[in-house]
């Protein structure tokens, strides 16, 4: 098959998602996506490998050379993020099996699940595109289908939360396409590679830094970067759990690895180091971590205390991505890959209390952690790793964000990652002294341990948050490759 | 003067931009919202097209006598646009009609009163 | 068994321990039957392996290197050696003492106790073995976390605010001053290995080696040199053979042990003496010492009072470090052992009081000595080897720590220690004399001897008895310490 990986990674769900839709009620529907999910994350792993070994992937779709057709160009930096993607759903699918049942009418299934394909398509078109423009139809593609998924949810604010997304999200990606347009209008090109060989004859232009800004803040839309980041606690809140933890591993993922590509491989870097993006983001980072932790220690919502615990995560990777340095690169490229793994086991593992208890506020799942010791270790493991503890891959993030830092004596981040660090041991303090140290509340209803189809896919995902926090061959090695391919030139 | 006359079109562009986002931004009905939404993506679409024309160009279809073509990429990618804007307009439709379906209204405000007075 | 299968028994046996005892939660027995067994191999595997060790027998071990510098490794040296042996030998004692406590006083969860107590051991055991600070940090926030279970044991809000002040300190210290100091000292070493003669020196402007040492001195919570001591007082809600064995002997040494590993192996005692690093923060620690014991001398409640004391005993230990002279540090590491061995003796005998009678104020206890005279027994030797004196084993530190003070011609710091002597008899002498000597309050008749059970008493002699055999044979503590300093 060779370089066609590159394609059947999109075509495959691609093809999937109307067959899904139409496929009769039951479980069918289920299963093919289950399947597609583990082909794709085969699929993204014989690709990351072969990116390793053999360099760039360069695919030119049907056949028309770029910079005139579409190329899909793969290095380790996409490959990894497209690893990432692909393996999350994989995990998710077998956990959504009960889950769905419980949450979405039947009739609705067989489209769910055709709209969760289509949002990995998107995802994954993203991470394979070498084209600008071509980001933005996966852009759509992904977030119309997040939109629906979202609406899903069976509180009715799922209606409310999911229309505030799509006019944010719209708003986002047009200013994308604004900028796309005006760089386009400069360079006559919109394949990436082309593109950053023709900008540096035209980075004096006003419509070029114009179309620059443009794309930051569509992108920091889309990545809920602080104070972007509205949108984002009423969706995870509201949306089926499967969603929430679909998107919340995936999505602002795949919105961190866009804003990297046009920060330093389409744009030079002497050009983003030059305009105020970096210490924006630096800013950005900072407010977003101290004041999205502190909202989330208030919250008596767990998804929504989780959902405020993201955009404070999303400020650790906004600033790795600051420091515009080979250490910062990594460190925002290690933290998209844990985080996706504690935020997965997380909202997962609140899933399978909610899938018991029908309710995920902090205040009725007094003492749970005794009727469901399996669901409560993945918390805690889950809670350790977000707080950054040693063994766990949290750490490694945040060893590699502050030796990043301190490379640059930038210690006013330093204290502001460490203190970070202890707002997330208070509210994983308030979540895990709820869930055991609160006397139980008696209503009458006897909770058991959630079923295995959640408790799998769960510790799977809690015992790679311990496997990484260990063995960082994986996730070190690729970041440094890709982290080289980048770049960042300031020491 | 001649600035402002020779870009025109851009002069066109940045108002519908902002009629656009000023009425996403100030309107509370949820169908309005949707409206100004939708003139802010056509600013884009125009932004596009009248980027992708040459002065004294033709249509590019080859037709004898004509030397000067108007680049058509720009068509081409506003027609995907297009479509994307069509689809997110149903779909937010859509959930605007689900939400007059549960709330009974598609006031933002009225809304949000009934979410916080339960 | 070579050294290093014994060493990884020696910290994977209490997890197995902790698993065991969950499994076998439905027969109290059993369960109790595992705890014993467990901790008395532990004992004797330590016993051994400081033979071995002492023999010349060394090694060290590296299990994964997440991030290059940083591994996760264990070595045996002697410092740790003698923090592992006290660690493990009084873990023996104290469950012997915990499972007469928890029956006697028929306490609620105690399979979760006996589990947490054995994972903590596990942590402590880790700590002990660390080749590195990154190593160490793991198993140190691990003994956070193992121990917070035992200090909210009795679930009541008032352990709950215990727990949350035990956890917001100690994580939060941790956290945010002492990794802080262990990424500073990777970024200007490029490693973080624990080494004789340290890392630092020639990787640092001296003028800020004051303010690294500081990041330390305070990040690591445990030690609990003021400010940062608060924890202590409040984790003494906890079940009293967790204050005897966590909070006078694991995580409190744990704290003052990583002072000195960090002194002697990250800083060198030549870098600290010869630039002065300490100058200043000396006196925090002095000050500890002494408003700690005022503080104690205030405190009615038995196990507070004790609390405060561990406070101001701590900071003699984290003195020495700091005096970073032969004779200073030889002190300090003797006075881990000495102290141990004193203050679990006293926390025994509280524990045995208040299971007997349900006494826990210093002024209830007048006259009680006649009930329990093997308890007030203890509880004077106890005393007595902590202010000091000869024939007790307290002796010996507190004659190194003077003589460091001496060494380095820091007078005043002698004063200091002379003077808190004189505290140490102020605020413990009165407790058993008060018990012997005055007439018991109006409508209590202690006419018949009523002593805690039995597994109470034999926990509490074997404690007491070792601080006399220390005074004459304090020689392997003796060794050991002037082992880990021997590098001078």
């Amino acid at each position: 098959m060779g370089n066609h990986i590159s394609l059947l990674l999109v075509i495959v769900p691609l093809i999937a998602a109307p067959l899904v839709a139409v496929l009769p009620r039951g479980r069918l529907p289920w299963a093919t996506s289950f399947v597609v999910s583990i082909v794709c994350a085969v699929f993204a792993g014989m690709q990351l490998w072969s990116v390793l070994q053999g360099g760039v992937i360069s695919y030119e779709l049907g056949g028309w050379a770029p910079p005139w057709g579409i190329e899909y160009r793969i290095d380790a930096v996409n490959a990894f993020v497209a690893l990432i993607v692909a393996v999350i759903a994989a995990l998710t699918l077998p956990y959504a099996l009960l889950s769905v049942e419980q949450e979405i009418p039947e009739e609705k299934i067989p489209t769910f699940y055709s709209a969760l394909l289509l949002c990995l398509t998107g995802l994954l078109g993203i991470t394979q595109t070498g084209d600008i423009f071509n980001v933005f139809v996966f852009l759509e593609i992904s977030s119309l289908s997040s939109y629906a998924l979202i609406s899903l949810g069976r509180s009715r604010q799922a209606f409310t939360s999911s229309y505030q997304y799509l006019i944010m999200g719209t708003i986002g990606a047009t200013f994308y396409l604004i900028g796309v347009g005006l760089l386009y209008s400069q360079t006559g090109t919109l394949n990436m590679q082309d593109m950053a060989n023709i900008l540096p004859t035209v980075l004096h232009l006003n419509t070029v830094i114009t179309g620059f800004t443009f794309i930051m803040v569509g992108i920091a839309l889309k990545l809920a970067l602080f104070p972007l980041h509205l949108w984002l606690p009423n969706a995870y809140t509201y949306a089926p759990t499967v969603v929430t933890v679909f998107l919340a591993a995936t999505a602002t993922k795949v919105a961190v690895y866009v804003m990297l590509r046009i920060l330093f491989t389409i744009f030079p870097q002497t050009f983003t180091i030059a305009t105020p993006a970096d210490e924006l983001f630096i800013v950005a980072g900072m407010a977003g971590v101290i004041i999205a932790s502190v909202y989330a220690i208030y919250q008596k919502n767990i998804k929504r205390l989780l959902a405020y615990s993201s955009v404070a995560q999303i400020g650790y990777m906004a600033l790795g991505i600051g420091f515009a340095s080979t250490t910062g690169l990594m460190a925002a490229l290690i933290h998209l890959f844990n985080h996706a793994l504690m935020k997965g086991a997380l909202f997962m593992a609140i899933g399978a209390i909610i899938y018991r208890i029908d309710s995920c506020r902090l205040d009725q799942i007094h003492g749970l952690g005794r009727a469901m010791p399996w669901t409560f270790g993945a918390i805690i493991i889950g809670g350790l790793s977000l707080v950054g503890v040693p063994g766990t891959a949290g750490f490694i993030s945040k060893w590699y964000l502050v030796t990043a830092a301190l490379e640059q004596s930038a210690w006013i981040p330093v204290a502001v990652i460490l203190i970070g660090s202890l707002l997330a041991v208070v509210y994983v303090g308030k979540l895990i002294e709820a869930l055991y140290f609160k006397p139980v509340t008696d209503n009458g209803k006897v909770v058991t341990e959630a079923p295995l189809m959640l408790l799998v896919p769960t510790w799977g995902l809690a015992l790679a948050n311990l496997y990484f926090g260990l063995d960082t061959d994986l996730t070190v090695g690729v970041a440094e490759q890709a982290a080289a391919i980048l770049g960042g030139m300031k020491p | 003067m001649e600035f402002i006359i020779g870009h025109y079109n851009y002069w066109v562009v940045i108002f519908l931009m902002m009629v656009g986002l000023y009425t996403v931004i100030s309107r509370g009905n949820l169908v309005k919202k949707i409206i100004g939404l939708n003139i802010f993506q056509v600013s884009v679409f125009f932004l596009y097209i009248s980027m992708g024309t040459v002065e004294g160009g033709a249509a590019p279809i080859i037709a004898e006598g004509v030397k000067v073509y108007s680049n058509p990429l720009p068509h081409v990618l506003i027609l995907t646009a297009i479509v994307v804007g069509v689809a997110t307009t149903a779909l937010a439709l859509a959930l605007v009609v689900r939400i007059k379906e549960t709330y009974g209204t598609i006031e933002e405000d009225e809304i949000h009163n009934l979410d916080h007075s339960l | 068994m070579s050294a290093e299968t014994l060493l990884l028994t020696i910290l994977l046996l209490p997890l197995a321990g902790a698993a065991g005892i969950i499994i076998t939660r439905r027969n109290p027995d059993v369960r109790e039957g595992v705890t014993l067994l467990c901790s008395a191999m532990i004992a004797v595997l330590v016993v051994i392996l400081a033979n071995r060790f002492m023999d010349g027998e060394t090694f060290a071990l590296t299990l994964t290197e997440p991030v290059p510098g940083i591994a996760i490794g264990f070595k045996i040296e002697a410092l740790g050696m003698l923090f592992a042996l006290i660690a493990g030998i009084l873990w023996l004692v104290t469950s012997i003492y915990a499972i007469g406590y928890m029956r006697g006083h028929n306490e609620q969860n105690q399979t979760r106790f006996f589990a947490a107590f054995a994972v903590s051991i596990a942590a402590t055991m880790g700590i002990a073995f660390s080749a590195n600070l990154f190593t160490l940090f793991l198993f140190y926030e691990l003994l956070t976390l193992s121990t917070y279970p035992l200090v909210t044991h009795a679930g009541t809000p008032e352990a709950k605010q215990g727990g949350r002040v035990y956890l917001g300190i100690l994580l939060g210290t941790s956290i945010a001053l002492f990794l802080l100091g262990i990424l500073v000292t990777w970024s200007l070493t490029g490693r973080v290995d624990f080494e004789a003669g340290g890392i630092l020196s020639g990787h640092i402007d001296p003028a800020w080696a004051g303010l690294l040492y500081a990041l330390f001195l305070f990040g690591i919570g445990k030690a609990a040199v003021m400010p940062f001591h608060r924890w202590l007082p409040a984790a003494m809600v906890a079940p009293t053979p967790v204050s005897a064995l966590l909070h006078a002997v694991a995580v409190v040494k744990a704290g003052v042990f990583t002072i000195l590993k960090v002194t002697i192996y990250i800083f060198g005692s030549d870098f600290i003496l010869s630039n002065d690093v300490t100058g200043g923060l000396i006196w925090m620690a002095a000050a500890t010492i002494l408003l700690a014991s005022m503080v104690a001398m205030t405190k009615d409640n038995l196990k507070a009072r004790l609390a405060y004391s561990t406070v101001s005993q701590l900071s003699y230990i984290v003195l020495g470090a700091m005096l970073a002279s032969k004779a200073g540090l030889i002190g300090a590491s003797m006075h881990i052992a000495m102290h141990a061995f004193a203050k679990i003796t006293l926390f025994f005998a509280a524990g045995a009081i208040f299971v007997a009678w349900h006494k826990k104020k210093v002024s209830e206890l007048n006259g009680l000595g006649r009930a329990m005279p093997v308890t007030f027994t203890a509880f004077f030797i106890g005393t007595l080897s902590i202010i000091g004196l000869p024939p007790f084993g307290g002796m010996w530190s507190k004659w190194y720590l003077a003589l460091g003070a001496v060494e380095t011609t820091q007078l005043l710091l002698l004063a200091v220690l002379m003077i808190s002597s004189l505290l140490n008899i102020i605020y413990l002498l009165p407790i058993p004399i008060r018990a012997f000597f005055s007439k018991p309050e109006s409508g209590e008749h202690y006419t018949e001897i009523r002593e805690a059970p039995k597994s109470i008493l034999l926990a509490m002699i074997i404690t007491s008895t070792a601080c006399i055999v220390l005074f004459f044979y304090p020689d392997p503590f003796y060794r050991l310490a002037s082992l880990a300093v021997g590098g001078y």
